[in-house]
C-alpha cells in the first residue's frame, strides 16, 4: 500500500495548526473595532482544521473534533440573527448596537461590544459552511 | 494609481470572460472567480485610492479614506465566497452525475 | 423609525433557521413552517394596512441616519408586493407536503423556502441599491439550493446554467453599482435620485442605466435574455417552479419599475421607448415558445415571458393608467402563475407524464382539476370579470393615451394566443380518449386543489372587487410618477 512520506508536514502541522487557531480567535475578538472579524476568523479556523485533515486524515480529525459542522451553521446563523432581533424587543431600530467597558482581573479595561456577538455568529457560520463544503467534496472519493 | 488598478480590473474581467467561455466546468468556475475579483477591484477604484485618516468626524481631519467601498467590497467578497463554494460543489456533483465536465455535452434534450 | 418594516424580512429568516433544526422530523417542520408562514402573512397584511393609512414606513437600521445607513422603505408598492408574496407563500406551504417527497422535505426544503421568502421581501423593501444586490443574492442562494433539491441528473445539468447566468448578471450588478457610486457618490436610492437630477453629463448615467437594465432584464427574463428561463424552471419540483415563476422574475421586473421610475427618469423618450419594443418582442417570442411545445410544464414556463412583457409595456408607457395596469398585472400574475404551476404539478402527478401527446381524458377522473385549469386559463388571458382583464384594460388604456397602436394590437393578439396555449392543455389533456399511463386508479387530489382554489379566489377577488382595489393601485402609480414623494419620505428634508 502506498504510504506517503509526510513527516515534515505532520510535524509542522501540529505546530502551525495551534498558532492558526489561536490567531483566529484573536482576529474574532478584535474584529469589532480593529482589523479582523468573524469572517476572517472563521476562514482561518477552517484552514487550520483543513490542515489537520490533510496531515492526519479525516477519520482521526473527526474523532478528536466531534463537531457537527452543519449544526454549527445553524447555531451561528441563529446567534447572528438574534443580535438583530434583540433590538426589536427593546424598542430601538433593528441591528442597533452598543458597547461598554468592563474591567477584568489580569486583562484590565476591555471594551465589550454587541457587535462581537454578531461576529461570533458569523464566525461559526463561516466555519460550518467551509468545512461542510470541503468535506462533502472530499468524502466522495 | 487609479488608471493602473482600472487596467488590472479590466485584465481580470477579460481573463474571466475568456475562461467563462471555455467548455470545461472547472475553467468556468475559475472564470467566475476572476470576474468577481475584477468587479471588487473596480469598486475599490471607484471609491478613489487615497491614503489618509479613518473617516471619523473630528476637527482638523481633511484627508480621510472613504469607508463605503471597503464595506461594499467586504460584503461582496463574502457573497462571492459563498457562491463560489456552492458552485464548486454543484459543478462537482454535475460532473459526477452526468459523467462529463464538458458543457457541450451538458446540453440536454426536450421531454425528459 | 419603526421596526415594522423589517419584520417581513426577519420573521422568515428566523423561521428558516428554526425549521432547519427540525429538518429530519418532517411532521414538526411542516407544522412549524405553516405556523410561521401564517404569522408572517398576518404581519405583512398589518404592514400594508399601516402603510396605506399612515403613509410610508421607514426604518433606518442600526440607528444610522438615512443617506449614511441602510434604510428599509415600506412604501405602498413594496407593501402590496410583500403581501402578495406572503399569500403565495401561504399557498405553497400547504401545497408542498403533497408535491414533495419526504426525503426532499428533510433536505432542508422549508429552510430554503423561508430564506427565499426573506430575500424576496427584502428586495421589495430595501431603499438601498447595494442592499438590493445583497437581497438578490440571498434569494438566489436559496433558489440555487431549491433548484437542485433532489439532485437528479437533469436538475444538476440545468441548474449549473441557471447559476452561471445569475452569477454573471450579479457581477454586472456590482459593477453597475460601482459606476453609479463613482458618479454620484452614494448607494442610497433616494439620494441617488436626488443627485442624478443635478448631474450635468447624462451620457454616463444613461450607460449605467442600461447596464442596470441589462442586469434586471436577465433576472426578469425579458427579450432577448429569457433563453435560460424555460428549461431551468421546469426541472425542479412543481412547488419550487411555482415559487420561482411567481417571485424571482417578478423581483427583477420590480427592480426595473423602481429604478426606472425613481432614478433614471430624465430621458424617458430614449429608455422607455426601448422598453416598449422589448415588451412587444417578449410577448411575441414568449407566446411562440408556449405554442411550440407539448410539454405542459414548458407551456406554463414560457407563459412567464409574455406576462413580463405586459408589465414592461406599462413601465414603458409611463403614464398613470399604464403604471396602474402594470402593478395590477404584476399582482395578478404572481397569483395566477403560482396557481398554474400548482395545477400543472397536479396534472403531471396524476397523468404520470408531462407530454401532452400521452395524456387524455383526465376530466373523467378529475373534473375539479379540469375546471380549475379552465378558469385559470380565462384568468390568465384576461376574460372579464377576472383579474387579468382589469390589468390589461388599464395597460391598453395607457398605451392608447400615448398613441401606441401597434403594441395594443400585439398585446391583444398575445392574449388570444396565451388563452389558446392553456386551452390546448385542457383540450388535449382533459378531453378525448383516456390515454394517460395509469388509467385505473384514481389518485386523491384534494391537497393539491385547495391551495389552487385559494389562489384563484384571490384572483377573482381582484377582478370582481376592482372598484374597491383600484383607488389604492392608482395611488401607488401616482406615487411612482412623483419621485419626490419617495425622496422626501426617506431623506426627510
Amino acid at each position: 500500500m502506498y504510504k506517503p512520506n509526510d513527516l515534515i508536514f505532520r510535524t509542522t502541522t501540529s505546530l502551525i495548526a495551534f498558532i492558526l487557531l489561536g490567531f483566529s480567535i484573536y482576529l474574532l475578538l478584535a474584529g469589532h473595532n480593529s482589523p479582523g472579524g468573524g469572517f476572517i476568523g472563521g476562514l482561518m479556523t477552517s484552514s487550520a482544521i483543513l490542515l489537520m485533515y490533510m496531515a492526519y486524515g479525516m477519520d482521526i480529525v473527526k474523532k478528536i473534533l466531534p463537531i457537527n459542522f452543519r449544526l454549527l451553521i445553524l447555531i451561528g446563523l441563529l446567534i447572528a440573527v438574534t443580535t438583530g432581533i434583540v433590538s426589536l424587543f427593546i424598542g430601538v431600530p433593528f441591528l442597533s448596537q452598543t458597547f461598554t467597558y468592563v474591567t477584568l482581573p489580569i486583562f484590565g479595561k476591555i471594551e465589550l461590544a454587541t457587535a462581537m456577538i454578531f461576529d461570533i455568529g458569523v464566525f461559526l457560520t463561516v466555519l460550518g459552511v467551509t468545512i461542510t463544503i470541503i468535506s462533502t467534496i472530499a468524502e466522495d472519493q | 494609481m487609479e488608471i493602473i488598478i482600472s487596467i488590472l480590473a479590466g485584465i481580470l474581467v477579460a481573463t474571466g470572460v475568456y475562461n467563462l467561455l471555455q467548455k470545461q466546468l472547472l475553467r468556468i468556475v475559475i472564470g467566475t472567480v476572476l470576474l468577481s475579483h475584477g468587479a471588487h477591484l473596480f469598486i475599490l477604484t471607484m471609491g478613489k485610492l487615497k491614503r489618509g485618516q479613518p473617516p471619523i468626524l473630528e476637527e482638523g481631519i481633511v484627508q480621510y479614506t472613504d469607508p463605503l467601498p471597503q464595506a461594499l467590497i467586504l460584503t461582496s467578497i463574502v457573497i462571492s465566497f459563498g457562491i463560489t463554494s456552492l458552485l464548486l460543489v454543484l459543478a462537482y456533483r454535475t460532473a459526477n452525475e452526468n459523467e462529463t465536465d464538458n458543457m457541450e455535452q451538458l446540453r440536454g434534450k426536450t421531454n425528459e | 423609525m419603526s421596526n415594522l418594516a423589517v419584520l417581513p424580512i426577519i420573521i422568515p429568516l428566523l423561521s428558516g433557521i428554526i425549521v432547519a433544526f427540525f429538518a429530519k422530523n418532517v411532521k414538526v417542520s411542516r407544522v412549524l413552517a405553516a405556523l410561521f408562514t401564517i404569522i408572517n402573512a398576518l404581519v405583512a397584511v398589518y404592514l400594508t394596512s399601516v402603510v396605506f393609512t399612515d403613509g410610508t414606513v421607514i426604518l433606518e437600521t442600526g440607528d444610522w441616519v438615512a443617506p449614511f445607513g441602510i434604510v428599509l422603505v415600506a412604501d405602498p408598492l413594496a407593501a402590496v408586493l410583500v403581501m402578495t408574496t406572503n399569500i403565495i407563500a401561504l399557498a405553497s406551504v400547504f401545497y408542498a407536503p403533497f408535491a414533495l417527497t419526504v426525503k426532499k422535505e428533510q433536505h432542508y426544503f422549508y429552510a430554503f423556502y423561508f430564506f427565499l421568502i426573506s430575500g424576496v421581501s427584502g428586495a421589495f423593501l430595501t431603499g438601498d441599491l447595494f442592499n438590493l444586490f445583497v437581497f438578490f443574492e440571498v434569494l438566489l442562494m436559496a433558489s440555487y439550493a431549491l433548484i437542485v433539491l433532489g439532485g437528479e441528473k437533469v436538475q444538476l445539468r440545468e441548474s449549473i446554467k441557471y447559476v452561471l447566468i445569475n452569477l454573471f448578471s450579479s457581477i454586472l450588478f456590482v459593477t453597475a453599482i460601482a459606476f453609479l457610486y463613482g458618479v454620484v457618490g452614494t448607494v442610497n436610492m433616494a439620494q441617488i435620485a436626488e443627485r442624478v437630477q443635478e448631474v450635468e453629463q447624462t451620457g454616463i448615467l444613461t450607460t449605467i442605466g442600461i447596464l442596470l437594465f441589462f442586469v434586471f432584464a436577465t433576472k426578469a427574463a425579458l427579450f432577448p435574455l429569457f433563453y435560460w428561463l424555460p428549461k431551468s424552471y421546469i426541472v425542479p419540483n412543481p412547488v419550487v417552479s411555482a415559487l420561482f415563476g411567481a417571485l424571482l422574475t417578478k423581483v427583477g421586473i420590480y427592480s426595473i419599475l423602481r429604478v426606472f421610475s425613481l432614478i433614471f427618469v430624465y430621458k424617458i423618450s430614449l429608455t422607455h421607448e426601448i422598453f416598449i419594443w422589448i415588451a412587444a418582442l417578449s410577448m411575441i417570442f414568449g407566446v411562440i415558445g408556449a405554442l411550440s411545445t407539448n410539454n405542459v410544464k414548458l407551456i406554463i414556463a414560457y407563459n412567464i415571458i409574455p406576462a413580463i412583457g405586459f408589465i414592461m409595456m406599462g413601465i414603458g408607457m409611463f403614464n398613470e393608467p399604464a403604471l396602474s395596469g402594470s402593478i395590477y398585472y404584476l399582482i395578478h400574475d404572481m397569483l395566477i402563475k403560482t396557481a398554474l404551476f400548482f395545477i400543472v404539478g397536479a396534472i403531471v402527478y396524476v397523468a404520470g407524464t408531462s407530454d401532452l401527446k400521452k395524456m387524455g381524458g383526465l376530466i373523467h377522473h378529475y373534473p375539479v382539476l379540469g375546471w380549475l385549469l379552465f378558469v385559470s386559463a380565462f384568468v390568465l388571458a384576461g376574460i372579464p370579470p377576472f383579474s387579468g382583464f382589469i390589468g390589461k384594460l388599464l395597460l391598453l388604456e395607457g398605451a392608447l393615451e400615448n398613441d401606441k397602436i401597434i403594441i395594443v394590437i400585439i398585446a391583444l393578439l398575445t392574449s388570444l394566443l396565451i388563452l389558446y396555449s392553456i386551452i390546448k392543455i385542457f383540450v388535449n389533456g382533459f378531453w378525448g380518449e383516456q390515454r394517460h399511463i395509469e388509467p385505473t386508479e384514481k389518485k386523491p387530489l384534494a391537497g393539491f386543489l385547495v391551495p389552487v382554489a385559494f389562489l384563484l379566489s384571490f384572483s377573482i377577488l381582484l377582478g370582481v372587487g376592482a372598484e374597491y382595489i383600484y383607488p389604492s393601485i392608482e395611488s401607488i402609480s401616482t406615487y411612482l410618477l412623483n419621485p419626490e414623494l419617495y425622496i422626501d419620505s426617506v431623506l426627510k428634508e
